[in-house]
């Protein structure tokens, strides 16, 4: 086709504000069919809005945007769409209580003829569904299925065959990835090369470097608003799009790992424990100690930590925590023993989004240790905390959902270390966070364990598992499959993950 | 209504397939509860409750709430509620008869449904365009309508002909004429929310209204319309009542708290009160199940305290069963947690 000639989408000059705060500066971007372009950028440089523009979310102030040459204006979602544009945002847009082809065509259902235009023609509207999903080779759903019985992985197929329906030959993917499970994300690079070859083109945006290699054409890197450079992805690297990113370089990703003598006395100790998703669970944890958790989804990797912390509880099997008994079954009772759990889903579970930066950053406090009990615990201040993490919110009676993805993961870390805990949980800490704020949150999480914390990090990225952990945990089919000592191999996780190697 | 959905994972064992598919199910299930022990309740007092009488009763007791009721789904569904349908329906009853009064029959019906469709377009537009919670605007909506009428009626006002009353009390065989006004007004209602766009949009509106409005659904105008159809489902209870009375009555809707009984009613037959699940077959059930239990009462000559005191269990009880039966299915579908 045209591959470089006239670009598919161009973006010319877009800017735009949000009550005068300047998001996007004068932004240029363009699109060849069939190319997968990446879009990175920390946290607040405006990706997202960039996406949102594009795709009739929101209007810009100035500059255009044209398709094929021609200049378009989208005043709605729907008009982006009916030009070709499909977006699949951020977090999923699915209805659970609909079935996936009332969702494929939420808002362009398919109407009969003649008298029949009244009637939503159902009978097309699931032979469509099933061919579009034939297309991209998901064949393990019906489209009569319920959406709240997918897995996240179909959910997120049942996205893209959304945007499809709409006949799009844009597809803009903000952080696709995000609620995937490691092994998902190939079924997803398996259905991003489907499309690209049939010359639809996509625009991805994603904080996960190795998806930016193995994926995308180019790269569009953007840093406060502004285009900082668009650059062929394989004549360039890492260091080079980090360095555009944060203005400069990120040599080690990591901190360093413990020493030897760092670690202090055995802090948890779990014999034989499971419930009814998992089984003898044996595990030790030192004070001063990062031990990761690996595993692929549904391993048992977050009901592990869950466990711990009595959301839900263990049922068999023995836990001590600094020597003494202790048997978590509500989430008040692990608080009270010292543990705390940043979960997994930071919007759902981890804070009150309504609620300012302050009283999110004080909740565990007030809520578990009320009258003499605080006093006993000797709350550290709680704003010399969010300092020290470089919560940036502005203003700390700043409402939570307005701050970023990072800085919100900040605010829910300062939570749980107001109650000072013993043993901190940590279940995808870095999920939707920007580089910058992972660095942060990775050399403060060290930062505790050097001062004696003991922490147990459930992640399934592996490069940060690897970089973090003294001790790596690989959980398969609700049990621990094997225990790899500090900077384990990606193979030997995965291989461990899957059962391809079975520890001795 | 809700069509038996597809288990897409071979788990269910053959106990599972026994229990009946989605809270419609239940909801009947329920009914049939309801009047067996209604039915040994009224034997066990020598009285005789399985009668072709009795269950006309049953039925011509809920065409009104029912009409209320079935409204009332619309706008529950469309994640939104409506307070005021209690004093529309006293409106709508004295605008009926007064009108008829002087004008004829068929100026009646039309003049009630237009004062209806005002009504539900000014909830609707205060709900979307003023963003007021829907609880406070058809509050609002309600105290400013009892205003109204407390200034200007003290009692029964207007006549309607007595060929209007034919829709009260006349019965083609053993069944009221007004079972099929309200049969009519289901079926019309089902076939909006199963088979029209409209229907779907109100069922992605509540269920999500930011997922509906990025996939392109009208929101503001699906609301709009939701509250529209409620108010002239009331505005049909309005003209029943006015048929069934005689004259319009600024108690009409009132005295048998509509507002509130057709919000439970519609709850009790399984629909979400958040939105976006749910429908019309639940709602039908959930009214007769009122209905049933009502006369019971009747015929047992039950204290009315008492018999707001089981009212009461009953609908907390049900609702209460299916919210266990939503996390079921909740925790096996969407956090099949890792």
């Amino acid at each position: 086709m045209n591959q470089r000639g006239t670009p598919l989408l161009t973006v010319r000059g877009m800017s735009r504000s949000f009550v005068g705060i300047r998001v996007l500066t004068e932004v240029d971007l363009d699109l060849a069919p069939g190319e997968v372009h990446a879009v990175v950028g920390e946290n607040g440089a405006g990706k997202s809005t960039l996406m949102k523009v594009i795709a009739g979310v929101h209007q810009p102030d100035s500059g255009r945007l044209e398709i094929d040459g021609v200049p378009h204006r989208f005043p709605d979602p729907a008009s982006a769409r009916r030009a070709g544009i499909g977006i699949i945002h951020q977090e999923l847009t699915l209805l659970p209580d609909r079935t996936v082809a009332e969702n494929v065509f939420l808002g362009r259902e398919p109407v009969g003829r003649g008298p029949r235009r009244l009637l939503v023609d159902r009978a097309a509207m699931v032979e469509r569904t099933r061919a579009l999903l034939a297309e991209v080779g998901a064949v393990s759903f019906d489209p009569g299925t319920l959406v709240r019985r997918l897995s996240v992985a179909q959910q997120q197929v049942v996205e893209i065959v959304k945007a499809l329906a709409g006949d799009a030959r844009i597809l803009v993917m903000d952080e696709p990835t995000a609620p995937l499970a490691e092994h998902e994300v190939d079924l997803l690079y398996d259905l991003v090369r489907r499309l690209t070859a049939r010359g639809i083109a996509i625009l991805y945006i994603s904080h996960r470097m190795r998806e930016i290699f193995d994926l995308s054409d180019r790269v569009t890197v953007l840093k406060d608003g502004r285009v900082t450079g668009t650059l062929a992805t394989r004549d360039t690297d890492r260091d080079e799009l980090v360095r555009l990113m944060v203005g400069r370089e990120l040599r080690d990703y990591h901190p360093p790992l413990a020493a030897p003598g760092d670690l202090g006395e055995v802090r948890l100790a779990v014999r034989g424990a499971g419930n009814d998703r998992l089984r003898d669970i044996t595990v030790e944890v030192r004070a001063g100690e990062v031990v990761g958790v690996a595993g692929l989804q549904g391993s048992g990797r977050t009901s592990f930590a869950r466990a711990l912390f009595g959301a839900d509880p263990l049922t068999t099997g023995e836990m001590w925590l600094d020597g003494r008994p202790v048997r978590p079954n509500s989430p008040r009772a692990a608080i009270r023993a010292g543990i705390a759990l940043v979960t997994e889903d930071r919007k759902g579970q981890g804070l009150v989004l309504r609620q300012p930066v302050l009283d999110n950053a004080l909740l565990v406090l007030r809520a578990a240790f009320a009258g003499r009990r605080r006093a006993e615990v000797e709350p550290v201040e709680v704003g010399e905390l969010l300092t020290r993490l470089d919560v940036r919110a502005g203003a700390s009676d700043r409402e939570v959902r307005f701050l970023s993805g990072g800085n919100q993961q900040k605010v829910v870390l300062a939570k749980w270390l107001a109650a000072r805990p013993r043993l901190l949980v940590l279940d995808e800490p870095t999920r939707g966070v920007d580089v910058g704020a992972k660095a942060a949150i990775h050399e403060f999480v060290r930062d505790l364990a050097r001062q004696g914390l003991s922490v147990v990090m459930v992640s399934s990225e592996l490069p940060e598992l690897i970089g973090m952990s003294d001790r790596v945990l690989v959980f398969r089919d609700g049990t621990i499959s094997g225990e790899l000592p500090a900077r384990p191999s990606e193979e030997r996780i995965m291989r461990l993950s899957t059962g391809a190697e079975v520890a001795v | 209504m809700t069509a038996p959905s597809v288990t897409p994972t071979g788990r269910s064992g053959a106990f599972v397939r026994l229990r009946p598919r989605g809270p419609v199910g239940v909801v009947y299930l329920a009914l049939v509860g309801v009047y067996l022990v209604g039915w040994l309740a009224v034997a066990a007092r020598g009285g005789d409750f399985v009668t072709v009488g009795n269950t006309v009763t049953i039925l011509q007791n809920s065409v009104a709430l029912g009409l209320v009721a079935v409204g009332q789904t619309y706008v529950i569904l469309a994640g939104s509620l409506d307070l005021s349908v209690a004093y529309l329906v006293s409106l709508t009853s004295l605008v009926t008869a007064q009108t008829m009064q002087t004008a004829g029959v068929v100026p009646g019906v039309l003049a009630a449904l237009a004062v209806a469709a005002v009504v539900g377009l000014a909830n609707g537009l205060v709900v979307t365009r003023l963003g007021v919670n829907a609880f406070i605007a058809t509050l609002g909506m309600a105290l400013i309508l009892r205003g109204y009428l407390e200034h200007n009626y003290t009692g029964p006002a207007g006549a309607v002909p007595t060929s209007f009353q034919h829709l009260g009390y006349d019965r083609l065989g053993p069944v009221p004429v007004s079972v099929f006004l309200l049969a009519a007004t289901v079926a019309v209602t089902w076939f909006v929310l199963r088979r029209t766009r409209l229907g779907h949009h109100i069922y992605a509106v509540g269920g999500d209204e930011e997922v509906a409005r990025l996939s392109g659904v009208p929101t503001t105008r699906t609301r709009v319309t939701a509250h529209v159809l409620c108010a002239l489902c009331a505005g049909l209870a309005g003209v029943f009542l006015a048929s069934r009375l005689g004259a319009g009555a600024p108690w009409a809707g009132t005295e048998a708290q509509y507002d509130l009984v057709s919000i439970a009613a519609v709850v009790l037959g399984g629909t979400l009160l958040a939105g976006g699940r749910g429908g019309v077959a639940g709602t039908v059930g959930g009214v007769l199940i009122l209905a049933t239990l009502d006369t019971v009462f009747d015929q047992l000559a039950v204290d009315p305290f008492f018999k707001n005191v089981v009212r009461g269990v009953v609908i907390v009880v049900a609702v209460a069963l299916y919210a266990r039966r939503g996390v079921d299915v909740r925790r096996r579908g969407m956090r099949g947690g890792s």
